[in-house]
């Protein structure tokens, strides 16, 4: 397992060399200088950005040197000074933001797991019921919806006109004053909408995947031999075809993590929590051009080790994998 | 097999599907309110009437007013002029670099079909849209700018596909006789396997248009997407999040407008699929 795991991570190598590679020829996508461009469009970007995007990138220098420069200060994991005023490390700054935003991601990846899976089995073992039909329908009108509009709706209905929930931030303006106990509902409140919403458009795209994985499992060799020797149709489903079902699935969760970390762009900044996305929507309002490239790459990286643990886990759980790689 | 045959078909299976023509009425009419915009619009989605701010639904204004008093349905009207522009340009861009990429390595093979494989990987590795904010970050956000960015980061899927295609057509004898005959790489490529290995790039294609109207209105709605004044689905929705607690409308119309288009097209994008190949039938 242990040497699975090392022959992975070197296979990364000349993905994450590949990752700076196309990070660095977004940023050189601009007409003329980065720095022209920063001055020229951002009043707020004077000389000295100007000299500190030559110095981080070594502008005058020929192109190659310039991304050799560029991967040395990378390895080390220096992103730079961002283009704000308070001037702080890039990597400070994501570090900062960063949890919010996986804490959101692995409450929303909870979330479809708990709902969908079951709602995937029960479609698939009821093919065509009304449940059925009405879960397709569910999804064909899931994928369509801007996940931006159903936010929107829900927070007309549950932040203005019912009151029920908070619509923005991570914690009430009176948080301090309040109990411990009420701290943490505090929180849980304001996390409710972000976590749904992000988990709306996996849900149905799980809950499909996961009946159509059912309704292929379910006609294999192997569930009929379950069946022909008298095992109960409770048996089959649960413990034959569910756990056979599931398999692929841990795969889909390791591609989602782009889409989720593309997602919470749009929710952190709809409902003003302060995490990955919104920094980066931020930098990108702003041009801040040093976090805009230091969030690239951490995303891009962020999905490598996404596809990685899920790889992993796929590994770990699919005994056929598991022997052959001992 | 005869390709009449092979069309007409396609066409009967299509025509059965009454969720796939409901789809296709969807888009039919998109292209039908776009064209007629200037004729269908009450009024004109510029003009601003201080007299009438936020405006609740009513006859005059069917679908309320904006902040600035313009009427919201002849605005959404002139939107859909974006919504189709963009599913055409972004992923016409998005098919070409797609079918050319995958043509390439699936017919070449070896280290060129290595190469390119692994560039869609690494392409793939970036949250699609964290990529696109970075390059609207560094372009201008406009118009022609967002179309070529989400195409020029959608062509990976229609990639695998084609390449995947080419591969277990590249060894059929109608591609070996062309080859017989003489006929160079690249007439082999485009003259004889490509018009075989569309089928399911078509069906990616329609889908891919409804993901495309999906990120442009996203884009816009945060503001760095069709700039205003020029009406987008997406930056009406930004005056409904401005004024989520005085104006309902705003908010309701719009996405209501992106949710039915992007329907339409994944219905009709599907009815394509099924008809083309039942096999391929989720």
């Amino acid at each position: 397992m242990l040497e699975y795991i090392a022959k992975r991570l070197i296979l990364m190598i000349p993905l994450l060399v590949g990752i700076t590679l196309v990070s660095f020829v977004v940023i050189h996508l601009a007409p003329g200088k980065p720095t022209d461009l920063a001055t020229m469009m951002n009043p707020k970007a004077s000389l000295e950005a100007k000299q500190r995007l030559e110095e981080l990138y070594g502008l005058d220098k020929p192109l190659h040197v310039q991304y050799w420069n560029w991967l040395k200060r990378l390895a080390k994991l220096d992103f730079g000074r961002s283009f704000s005023p308070d001037r702080e490390l890039v990597l400070t700054k994501i570090g900062g933001r960063l949890p919010i935003t996986i804490l959101i991601n692995v409450l929303s990846m909870a979330l479809i797991f708990l709902v969908a899976i079951p709602i995937g089995v029960y479609s698939a073992t009821h093919q065509n019921s009304l449940f059925d039909r009405g879960t397709t329908v569910f999804v064909f009108v899931g994928f369509a919806t801007p996940t931006f509009w159903l936010a929107l709706l829900l927070m007309i209905l549950f932040g203005v006109h019912l009151g029920w929930l908070p619509i923005s931030g991570l914690k009430s303006l009176n948080y301090d004053q309040l109990s411990p106990l009420k701290q943490f509902g505090d929180r849980i409140a304001h996390l409710i909408l972000p976590v749904l919403l992000s988990a709306f458009g996996g849900l149905a795209g799980m809950s499909r995947y996961m009946r159509s994985n059912m309704l292929e499992v379910v006609r294999q060799d192997y569930i009929t031999t379950a069946r022909a020797k008298g095992l109960s149709e409770r048996t089959v489903i649960y413990k034959h075809a569910l756990r056979n079902a599931l398999m692929p699935v841990i795969t889909i969760l390791g591609l989602s993590v782009p889409s989720l970390i593309g997602g919470s762009v749009i929710f952190e900044s709809i409902f003003a929590i302060p995490g990955m996305g919104q920094l980066f929507y931020a930098s990108v309002m702003s041009r801040d051009y040093p976090t805009v490239m230091g969030g690239l790459v951490i995303g891009a990286v962020l999905t490598l080790g996404g596809n990685l643990l899920a790889d992993i886990g796929y590994a770990l759980a699919d005994p056929r994998i598991r022997e052959a790689r001992r | 097999m005869n390709r009449p045959g092979l069309y007409a078909d396609f066409w009967r299976r299509l025509r059965r599907n009454r969720l796939a023509l409901a789809g296709g009425l969807v888009v039919v009419s998109l292209f039908v309110v776009s064209f007629l915009a200037p004729w269908l619009a009450p009024y004109d989605p510029a003009y601003i009437d201080v007299s009438s701010v936020l405006e609740g639904p009513s006859k005059a204004h069917p679908f309320g007013t904006d902040p600035l008093g313009r009427d919201v349905l002849s605005r959404m009207i002139w939107g859909s002029r974006i919504s189709l522009k963009v599913g055409f340009v972004a992923v016409g861009l998005a098919t070409m670099i797609g079918i050319f990429f995958g043509a390439v390595a699936g017919y070449y093979g070896d280290w060129v079909d290595a190469l390119i494989m692994r560039f869609v990987d690494l392409m793939l590795c970036f949250p699609a849209f964290f990529l696109i904010l970075a390059v609207i970050a560094i372009l201008e956000p406009s118009i022609w700018n967002i179309m070529i960015v989400i195409g020029v980061t959608g062509w990976m899927g229609v990639a695998r596909l084609v390449r995947a295609e080419f591969l277990t057509l590249k060894n059929r004898e109608f591609v070996l006789a062309a080859r017989a005959l003489g006929a160079s790489d690249r007439r082999i490529i485009f003259a004889h396997i490509l018009p075989n290995a569309l089928a399911p790039v078509l069906v990616a294609a329609t889908l891919g248009v409804a993901g495309a109207i999906l990120t442009e209105s996203a884009l816009s709605f945060l503001g760095i997407g069709v700039q205003p004044p020029t009406p987008s689905w997406g930056n009406i929705l930004t005056e409904g999040k401005d004024n989520i607690s005085l104006a309902w409308w705003l908010s309701l119309y719009p996405g209501l407008a992106i949710l039915v288009t992007v329907l339409g097209y994944n219905l009709l994008g599907e009815g394509i699929r099924d008809s083309l190949d039942p096999r391929l039938r989720v």
